[in-house]
């Protein structure tokens, strides 16, 4: 395709988030009164390029996974819109997609999720689980779909003979073969990855995520890779997006990003990735208080509490998003004027 | 682009993992299913077992009770009243001579006016095997007259009392097992419509949510606050009184339902909000399946086995209610026979005193009892295999 070139930046976009917003209501009493609402998101605009990975970063109860699950319209977001690619059906905002269209949509948009004891039904086989895709859109079954299933197995790393085996029969890592397996079984085009390797322990977690890698560039997939931990985005990352209660704070290309962050809690987080070389001299930033709530959000700027470059404009105006260098974005009032310590 | 062709079969294949060694018993465990995996840990629970063989034994006693009771629970012996258990010998005077029962000597107290029956050594009345007696239709399909067990047709006017007989000269034994076809029965059918009201009202609760939930609730916690023995007592009042033997069993049966439904609402409304958080639920959804599938193949089989064991596990409590009522004279009458009917029977101070056999009824309901609630347990806690 034409975004193949590997300069980024101008590559065809695959999925555009547009001011997407998720507000859960607060309810109390017998009547559901609403007293408030949680801006679990709030206003947050990415695109993920074509055959590309964007991380998406930031601490845990960010907004993180609601972002990914309102993409693929599992739950429905409040405002915004989502634009999504199809090869079939062209750009689709799923937002606002009716039920016919978005399960065609949803063939070619898949997710891998965190959790892979839950995400697997324990009371199926690797054949029904992996299968199910392929059996609900009808498109084969019998014979055919066995072929398919040992196929996708094969892919993954795991032995087609283990078709008939129940989950209960793998390791985690295993189990996260078989969720990847079912992902791909439509071939989709956009893998929203929600954190697929935190469960995992650390030599599995280089596996999977080397396998994931290999997917994409043997299906040409493009993946929203939503993490927490900025090494393991830094791995597999053309682009990171950081997000704080809710709210983008910085995007950037991902070496750009690692090497000058232009926000204070990009910062933070930074200095807190391991580094393998023990002269290193390094200072970590310990971030004081809480992550806000975020039905309560403080005023100005939402990480004003927690910054030590804060200053009495933190406190009373919201920064924008803005380009404070070329390609690369900021919401903070000081974007580009403080001397913030990256890595690499 | 190698990712728009259906299938990419000739793409490039991550190495599969070596082979495993797996021991046969591994590998029939890594192919079970929920059922077998529940089946292996609830024959660990022996205590479980021994009340599943127990109640197995029970129902087959009340499926095949004519069969197995030597007389009619209703044929009365105006001389035999107040008879004691009579008890099985096999030897007489030393000498083998298979299983056989003394005959009755009965006296009279010429003060008291009390009649006692001592076994008479020198009769012996020999039990015989399929021995014909009063004719019914076995399984309602065709008509015998064979028994179990009974005395031999040359021995006319003897009878033989296991458990011995109530103030008509009834054989307890018989009209213990007719009495159990109707209390076991009643438990069953009770949990069966409670099931239906509970699984609709509990299904609606946890998919819909919301206010209708809260509403099924707070009716639910009204329910459950009444006494339920007053609350019995006002409703079967109110039956009228020429109900056939009939109706008024399935009219016990709702009223039993009526407050059995509130816990199986509960817990099936429990699972429902458990298993529609799995993520696998939301990627059956995310795949496109409809959502019929999603609550047939995926959240169904996840709560089944909960349902199963807490079905078990209230089938008691209709037992008992049956039972309770009876006593209390509001639910089944004479000529039914039921065990609460064969208890109320039992319940004066001449009978605790004189005919201490007329209480067997409720050694049979404890025990059935304690074996529903020991085959429950086991089947609650075989009902999760994949708890972690």
């Amino acid at each position: 395709m034409a975004g193949d070139s590997k300069s980024g930046g101008n590559s065809t976009p695959i999925l555009e988030v547009r001011n997407l917003k998720k507000h859960f209501p607060i309810t109390r009493g017998f009547m559901r009164r609403v007293v408030g609402h949680v801006k679990a998101v709030d206003g947050v605009t990415f695109t993920v390029p074509e055959g590309k990975t964007l991380g998406l970063v930031g601490e845990s109860g960010c907004g993180k996974t609601t972002t990914g699950r309102c993409i693929l319209r599992a739950i429905q977001p409040t405002s915004g819109e989502i634009i999504f690619y199809d090869r079939n059906l062209g750009p689709v905002n799923v937002a606002e997609a009716d039920k016919e269209t978005l399960r065609q949509l949803r063939r070619n948009m898949q997710m891998i999720f965190q959790d892979p004891y839950s995400s697997l039904n324990p009371r199926m086989t690797l054949l029904d689980i992996v299968g199910e895709p392929l059996v609900v859109n009808k498109v084969c079954k019998g014979k055919e779909l066995e072929e398919r299933v040992a196929e996708l197995l094969r892919l993954v790393g795991l032995r087609p003979e283990y078709m008939r085996r129940y989950p209960h029969a793998f390791s985690g890592g295993q189990r996260q073969r078989i969720g990847i397996a079912r992902a791909l079984a439509l071939n989709p085009q956009l893998v929203v990855c929600d954190e697929p390797v935190s469960a995992l322990d650390v030599s599995i977690q280089a596996q999977t995520l080397n396998l994931l890698q290999d997917l994409q560039e043997q299906f040409h997939l493009s993946y929203l890779f939503i993490a927490h931990d900025l090494s393991v985005v830094e791995h597999v990352s053309d682009a990171v997006a950081v997000m704080y209660v809710g709210k983008l704070v910085e995007t950037a290309e991902t070496e750009e990003l690692y090497l000058n962050p232009l926000h204070p809690y990009t910062e933070a987080l930074l200095s807190a990735v391991p580094r393998p070389d023990p002269r290193a001299e390094k200072e970590r930033i310990i971030l004081t208080g809480e992550v806000p709530d975020p039905a309560n959000p403080p005023s100005g700027c939402y990480f004003h509490p927690r910054c030590r470059y804060a200053q009495p404009i933190c406190s009373q105006e919201e920064p924008p998003l803005r380009e404070a260098r070329p390609g690369h974005f900021a919401a903070c009032h000081f974007a580009g004027e403080l001397s913030l310590r990256g890595v690499l | 682009m190698a990712g728009q062709d259906a299938t990419p079969a000739k793409a490039k294949v991550t190495e599969p993992q070596a082979p495993e060694a797996l021991a046969p018993t591994e590998e029939r465990i890594f192919v079970a299913s929920q059922w077998q995996l529940m089946w292996w840990r609830f024959r660990k629970h022996k205590l479980a077992n021994v009340g599943g063989v127990v109640i197995l034994l029970f129902y087959i006693g009340a499926i095949f009770c004519e069969f197995l009771s030597p007389y009619d629970p209703n044929a009365y012996e105006k001389t035999l009243t107040f008879v004691p258990p009579q008890r099985v010998h096999l030897f007489h005077e030393g000498q083998f001579i298979g299983p056989f029962v003394y005959g009755l000597k009965r006296t009279r107290d010429p003060v008291t006016y009390v009649i006692t029956y001592e076994p008479d050594r020198s009769k012996i009345h020999k039990l015989h095997f399929f021995v014909p007696g009063h004719r019914y239709r076995m399984l309602g399909l065709f008509e015998t007259d064979v028994h179990l067990f009974g005395l031999g047709p040359e021995e006319k006017g003897h009878k033989v009392y296991l458990l011995g007989t109530d103030r008509l000269g009834r054989d307890m034994f018989s009209r213990i097992l007719y009495g159990s076809r109707i209390s076991l029965s009643i438990g069953l059918l009770g949990v069966f419509v409670s099931f239906a009201i509970g699984i609709l009202a509990g299904g609606v609760s946890g998919y819909f949510g919301g206010t209708i939930d809260t509403i099924i609730q707070r009716v639910i916690e009204f329910l459950r606050s009444i006494p339920t023995i007053p609350l019995w007592m006002a409703l079967s009042a109110s039956l009228p009184r020429e109900w056939t033997t009939v109706q008024r069993y399935f009219a016990i049966v709702v009223l039993l339902s009526l407050i059995g439904w509130t816990g199986l609402a509960r817990v099936v409304r429990g699972r429902f909000l458990a298993v529609r958080e799995e993520d696998y639920v939301m990627a059956a959804r995310l795949q496109g399946a409809s959502e019929l599938r999603i609550i047939l193949r995926h959240m169904l089989p996840a709560f089944l086995s909960y349902i199963i064991a807490s079905l078990t596990l209230s089938i008691p409590g209709m037992i008992l209610g049956e039972t309770s009522l009876s006593f209390l004279g509001l639910g089944l009458r004479p000529p039914t026979v039921s065990w609460g009917v064969l208890l109320q029977e039992a319940q004066n101070l001449q009978t605790v005193a004189l005919a201490p056999w007329l209480l067997v009824p409720g050694v049979a309901v404890v025990t059935a009892i304690l074996s529903f609630n020991f085959l429950g347990d086991g089947l609650r806690d075989a009902a999760d295999p994949y708890a972690r």
